[in-house]
């Protein structure tokens, strides 16, 4: 299980980058090296060209821009992980980062790599379509913005086009008081998750759903997420009851099957994790109520 | 006195090394000249090959040579690696081919190799090497293999039946008619591999000086492959030498001699210069061996009060592709079955039935934690049947101190009586309860009830045949530099054996460690070794260290004797000197003892002693001692997920005389890890077409430390009178009875949902569909 | 011909300039380029963590990085941990006094992973332990022994307040 054989750069700028990328074929980048080294150990992957994103000044950075945060690409889980924005900011990413494979992995992996390799099952991916997050791309004709919702173009493929790289991706930031969760079934701690579910949740003072956003990961190629639930929740009183009736629905996405899990069995956390994530989240609302 | 080291946790002689990374591993191993190999595989399950194309491949720069059998050939006296495991219910010998040449018949097989100056150049040449394959029908299931007009696993062979044999005793029949009760039980458990975190690897260097071929390996059986080598290449054995360096893990397919260790052997003589292979991860999911696919399909007698009059039934055990290593995990799984309780009759039908998987032998347990789960599925189903309480029904029907030794009517595969030579079972399975708090477990369970928290307990006994004979030869010899050498034929692969032999060897020779080395796993220091499986060392190469030791210490005070003037008796050995007791200004060293008896031309010897202080002793010891234990388990079942969390495990057990107690809570608890994995997380999956499914970490679950829970050992003590140690082994029974007592757990815990489990592992999304099926609606 | 470069880097304080392969792992290169073969491959995936070293003090897979990564990097490997040849560090220690190794393989990962994070949590509980030696295999303690060892370094680096 050694690499193939591939032509090596390390650019240090992004029109370097774009450049290289632009000139190259069968080209490659690499970013926290997580996904894309074991695949070329394996030889999954057979690059003529692997382009380094590490030496590229100007992408690893966690900022508060407007009323959003963006983190850079090549910004390491690692230091998500331990800002004090993000857990402040962002908690509901802080709680699945906590859950994205161990140390040594949060180490080296990006928040850019994470994305762009689009697993179904990746904390990042699911995170990001639960903020409703913007992607921001880099091209040779500029700069371009993403929605989240338009980033998944079908199975571990993105938006991201072959000459393109992500750059940044910008978070909108919910109110203070907001509950938030996210859920997830791995076999083992660290694994990717079977299922996982993010809920996040807006409530007036007397426990009335005012806004939320429920997005399932995991089940299908892209995260999951029913605005005729999340719409459905909208106005109504916050109960057990209430979640477990919503959840019913994600019970009917059309889901993946795999070696860790049949089809059924995914549809079936599905439903759990989604009421799971939503009764956390109102805890949550419950414990950090609306500062007027 | 001196001091003493046999029983205490002394610090172990391994470490040191191993923990500063200078310890020396095959694939640390790098001569001058060393070329690196990659295997091209097959990728079908079954398969014609009808070409080989090497052009592409050997055109890569830096690739030495790819070798097919063609290649092979002139080098080999045979070009299968046969078996010498006998057995007379054999249907037919499967063995494998050195290289695959006009039929592959698992995924994984290897049909050629790739020489070059890199691994990474070998692999690239090897995906360059053209086979032409016609792919052939293939035999997936075990169960349908002996359908009329299955396919045939192996062109070859005459049908898919690899051996049948009866293993039992009494009159099942009689007694089964005249019981109160009989349950029938269907159980599975499935595949996993090895697995050591060092997978398996080689370096060949062939001697042209010498005319010597030596190879590296990380085996567990090192005298075998040098057997195996000297056979297949037609040499002598002292043209062949086999080594082990440090092994990083073995757990069983590492004592199996494979074809790539020949090839790489071969690939050396041809070269003429040294060659390594190094096996990968993806390697090991396809070419290493693996076990525990069975299904059995058993029924108990029992009387109105739950005593067994009887077990019976069929085994159906997937044997892979080839033979590999004998019958043995078959015979093991079906032998192991009755040993903890008194049963009157048993009799059990055995198929090893070929399928187009990886070969199976040994893992870890060797067929016997397949056969615990199916006799504690069975005292569960009646337990549960009969409404009495699953330890008391044990209780009425364990083998009782008092009656040991306990003659089983069965023989070992070897023809050797099954005779239980020590032990007190029942006090064993009480203390295990006492501390994991079996009697107030239903209150505990009420309460966590009533919270929606689903608690459940469970456990198994188990018997374990250990120290498989028939000897291990040791060699003690003190040098004259005053140091106390050993050399061994057990091989060493993680089990502390190093410090083992010491810690026996200094018992008798002065206790102190620091004076004492140890070679393990050389055919060339010792010339005869049988190795480490079976946990056997311990009890085999352990008896054959104490026998020298003690030799040599009488020799010693002999020699002693006359150069102190002293009578032995009021001698002893402290350190590195033998003193007169009381006196201890009145010793001399060993180190002149030693050079008393080396010889100075002329000179006669002190005493007329024989020369030399060395001695090889092989002790044989035919009769199996017998181990056992008891696991309790607790666990909460997610009832949503279907996840299990261990919360408590407790693991009483017996192993004679303890010599190193961290050493033995480490092999049990190292035991009862991988017990857990095989119950909850290890599944080797093959499709239909015998495809593997899961080949990386990420698809085949290993357990990690979250996921293990602490686990709570109990020691008894009972001596076995089998060898002058009173040891038996320990390096199988943390895993034996484990998959049992967890199931028994989780079936426990879901007792509300009348949910009845039969197999191992057990998978969160398998608990929640039998959650959904036994449900009451 | 295979594409090599120039590195230039540090390995548990001493420098070494190399041409390598640019598609050689940094494992590869420390075992076999520079014979530091204390660093094991347990399987080439990410997922063993036997591998694992310190790249500027933050533990990595060394089989998930290249070696041309690591230029001008500071690297720790197994090697590198003992204070001096005769005496283990007190996490090496540790490990010995509570078997916390059996065949040893794993060792060098577990010992850099638990390197990293007593200096970031130099007081941890054994759940704590658990989680940040999850992503190391080890098919021989059941990591009982290798929890305690951390437990006892911990206690042992906070009594006599070493450095890890």
């Amino acid at each position: 299980m050694k690499p193939p054989p591939f032509s090596y750069h390390n650019p240090k700028t992004i029109p370097e980058a774009l450049a290289l990328l632009g000139r190259l074929d069968n080209a490659k980048l690499l970013a926290g090296g997580q996904s894309l080294m074991p695949m070329l150990n394996m030889r999954f992957v057979l690059p003529d060209h692997v382009i380094d994103l590490n030496q590229v000044d100007g992408l690893s950075y966690i900022r508060e821009a407007g009323e959003e945060i963006e983190i850079g690409g090549m910004t390491r889980q690692r230091d998500i992980e331990f800002s004090d924005l993000i857990r402040k900011k962002c908690p509901l990413m802080h709680e699945a980062i906590l859950q994205v494979g161990h140390r040594q992995t949060r180490n080296r992996g990006t928040l850019g790599g994470s994305l762009c390799h689009l697993d179904p099952s990746a904390e990042l991916v699911t995170v990001a379509a639960a903020l409703d997050a913007t992607v921001l791309v880099d091209g040779r004709n500029g700069r371009r913005e993403v929605a989240f919702a338009d980033f998944p173009r079908s199975y571990m493929a993105s938006a991201v086009e072959p000459d393109e790289i992500l750059s940044a991706v910008r978070f909108p930031v919910w109110p203070d008081s907001h509950g938030y969760a996210f859920v997830e079934f791995a076999r083992r701690h660290g694994d990717f998750a079977i299922v996982s579910a993010a809920a996040l949740l807006e409530e007036d003072g007397a426990g009335k759903i005012l806004r939320t956003s429920v997005t399932i990961g995991g089940v299908a190629a892209a995260p999951v997420r029913l605005p005729a639930v999340e719409t459905g929740l909208k106005g109504a009183k916050a109960s057990p009851e209430l979640f477990r009736e919503a959840c019913e629905a994600y019970r009917k996405i059309d889901a993946l099957e795999d070696v860790h899990a049949p089809k059924s069995y995914r549809q079936h956390l599905a439903a759990v994790l989604s009421r799971r994530a939503l009764e956390a989240a109102h805890a949550r609302a419950q414990q950090r109520p609306a500062r007027h | 006195m001196t001091a003493a080291v046999f029983g205490t946790s002394v610090s172990r002689l391994e470490d040191p090394d191993l923990l500063r990374g200078q310890a020396r591993f095959v694939d640390d191993i790098d001569p001058p000249g060393l070329l690196h190999a990659a295997f091209v595989r097959s990728p079908h399950a079954h398969a014609a090959i009808t070409g080989i194309d090497k052009t592409a491949a050997l055109a890569v720069p830096g690739v030495h040579a790819v070798l097919t059998l063609e290649d092979l050939r002139p080098h080999l006296a045979t070009e299968v690696l046969a078996v010498g495991l006998p057995s007379p219910s054999y249907k037919q010998e499967l063995h494998r081919p050195a290289l695959a040449h006009d039929e592959v018949t698992h995924v994984g097989e290897p049909v050629a190799m790739v020489v070059a100056d890199s691994r990474y150049v070998a692999e690239d040449a090897a995906a360059l090497v053209a086979v032409d394959y016609e792919p052939l029908p293939t035999v997936a299931d075990c169960r349908a293999a002996l359908a009329p007009g299955a396919a045939k696993v192996n062109r070859k062979a005459p049908h898919n039946l690899l051996a049948e044999f009866d293993m039992g005793y009494g009159d099942a029949g009689a007694r089964f008619a005249e019981a109160a009760h009989v349950f029938r039980e269907t159980l599975w458990q499935h595949r996993g591999g090895g697995h050591s975190i060092e997978c398996r690897g080689n370096v060949a260097v062939y001697d042209s000086l010498e005319d010597r071929l030596t190879l590296w390996s990380s085996t567990q059986a090192p005298h075998a492959a040098m057997r195996a080598l000297a056979e297949m290449l037609r040499r002598d054995e002292n043209q062949v030498r086999v080594m082990t360096p440090e092994v990083g893990g073995g757990f069983g397919p590492k004592l199996v001699f494979y074809p790539e260790d020949v090839v790489t052997a071969v690939a050396a003589l041809i070269l003429r210069r040294p060659v390594k292979w190094i096996e990968d991860r993806r390697e090991h999911f396809v070419a290493s061996t693996q076990e525990r696919d069975q299904y059995w399909d058993v029924e108990i007698a029992v009387d109105r009060d739950g005593r067994i009059l009887g077990v019976r039934g069929s085994l159906l055990h997937d044997h892979g592709a080839y033979t590999a290593r004998g019958v043995n995990i078959a015979y093991g799984s079906a032998q192991c079955v009755t040993l903890p309780y008194e049963i009157p009759a048993y009799q059990l039908n055995v198929k090893l039935v070929l399928t187009n998987k990886v070969p199976v032998t040994p893992v870890r347990g060797a067929g016997q934690p397949q056969g615990a789960f199916a006799m504690e599925r069975l005292l569960d189903r009646v337990a549960r049947e009969l409404k009495i309480d699953r330890a008391e029904l044990r209780r009425r029907n364990l083998i009782p101190a008092d009656k040991m030794p306990y003659t089983k009517p069965m023989k070992t595969r070897g023809g050797i009586p099954v005779v239980l030579d020590s032990g007190d079972f029942p006090k064993c399975q009480n203390e295990a309860l006492a501390r994991a708090g079996w009697d107030g477990f239903r209150t505990r369970q009420a309460s966590a009830r009533a919270q929606g928290r689903y608690l459940g307990i469970g456990m198994a006994n188990f018997v374990e045949g250990t120290g498989r004979g028939p000897f291990e030869p040791v060699r003690v010899r003190i040098g004259p530099s005053g140091k106390v050498h050993i050399y061994t034929g057990a091989a060493a692969m993680g089990q502390s054996t190093k410090t083992m032999l010491a810690q026996i060897v200094a018992e008798q020779l002065g206790g102190d460690l620091a004076n004492v080395t140890v070679t393990t796993g050389d055919s060339a220091a010792i010339s005869m070794g049988i190795g480490g499986f079976n946990s056997r060392q311990a009890v085999m190469a352990g008896s054959s260290a104490h026998l020298a030791a003690v030799k040599i210490r009488d020799k010693t005070l002999k020699i002693a004797s006359h150069m102190l003037e002293a009578a032995p008796a009021d001698l002893e050995i402290a350190r590195d000197r033998v003193r007169v007791k009381g006196v201890p200004n009145m010793a001399v060293s060993l180190r002149d003892i030693a050079r008393a008896v080396a010889g100075t031309p002329g000179f006669s010897l002190p005493g007329g002693i024989d020369p030399g202080l060395e001695t090889t002793e092989s002790m044989v010891i035919d009769p199996m001692t017998y181990a056992n234990g008891t696991a309790v388990v607790e666990v909460e079942v997610d009832v949503e997920t279907g996840a299990v969390r261990i919360e408590r495990f407790v693991l009483a057990h017996d192993c004679g005389r303890i010599i190193h107690p961290m050493v033995v809570d480490g092999q049990l608890i190292g035991g009862a890890a991988h017990g857990i994995a095989n119950a909850l997380f290890e599944w080797m999956g093959f499709d239909d077409t015998a495809q593997p499914v899961t080949t990386n970490f990420g698809e085949y679950l290993l357990i990690t430390a979250t996921e293990t829970p602490p686990i709570e050992i109990i020691h008894h003590e009972s001596p076995t009178p089998l060898n002058p140690l009173g040891i038996k082994g320990v390096g199988e029974s943390g895993v034996i009875p484990t998959p049992a007592a967890v199931v028994s757990a989780i079936e426990d815990a879901l007792s509300p949902f009348n949910v009845h489990l039969a197999q191992a592992p057990i998978r969160p999304a398998e608990i929640v569909a039998a959650i959904h099926a036994g449900r009451p609606r | 011909m295979a594409e090599t470069r120039k590195v230039a880097l540090t390995v548990n304080g001493q420098g070494y300039e190399k041409e390598v392969e640019v598609r050689y792992t940094l494992a590869d290169f420390l075992r076999h380029g520079l014979g530091l073969t204390g660093t094991h491959l347990g399987c080439e995936h990410g997922v063993c963590g036997a591998c694992t070293i310190l790249i500027d003090g933050r533990s990595a897979r060394s089989c998930l990085t290249l070696a041309v990564q690591a230029d001008g990097r500071q690297i720790t490997t197994v090697e590198g941990i003992a204070p001096s040849p005769d005496q283990l560090h007190p996490l090496q220690q540790a490990f010995r006094d509570h078997h916390g190794l059996q065949c040893g393989f794993c060792t060098p990962g577990m010992l850099t992973t638990l390197l990293e994070f007593l200096r970031d949590n130099p007081d941890p509980t054994e759940a704590e332990v658990r989680v940040a030696i999850s992503g190391n295999l080890c098919r021989c303690t059941g990591y009982q022994g290798i929890v305690a060892a951390a437990l006892d370094a911990a206690k042992r680096m906070r009594e006599t307040k070493t450095a890890p």
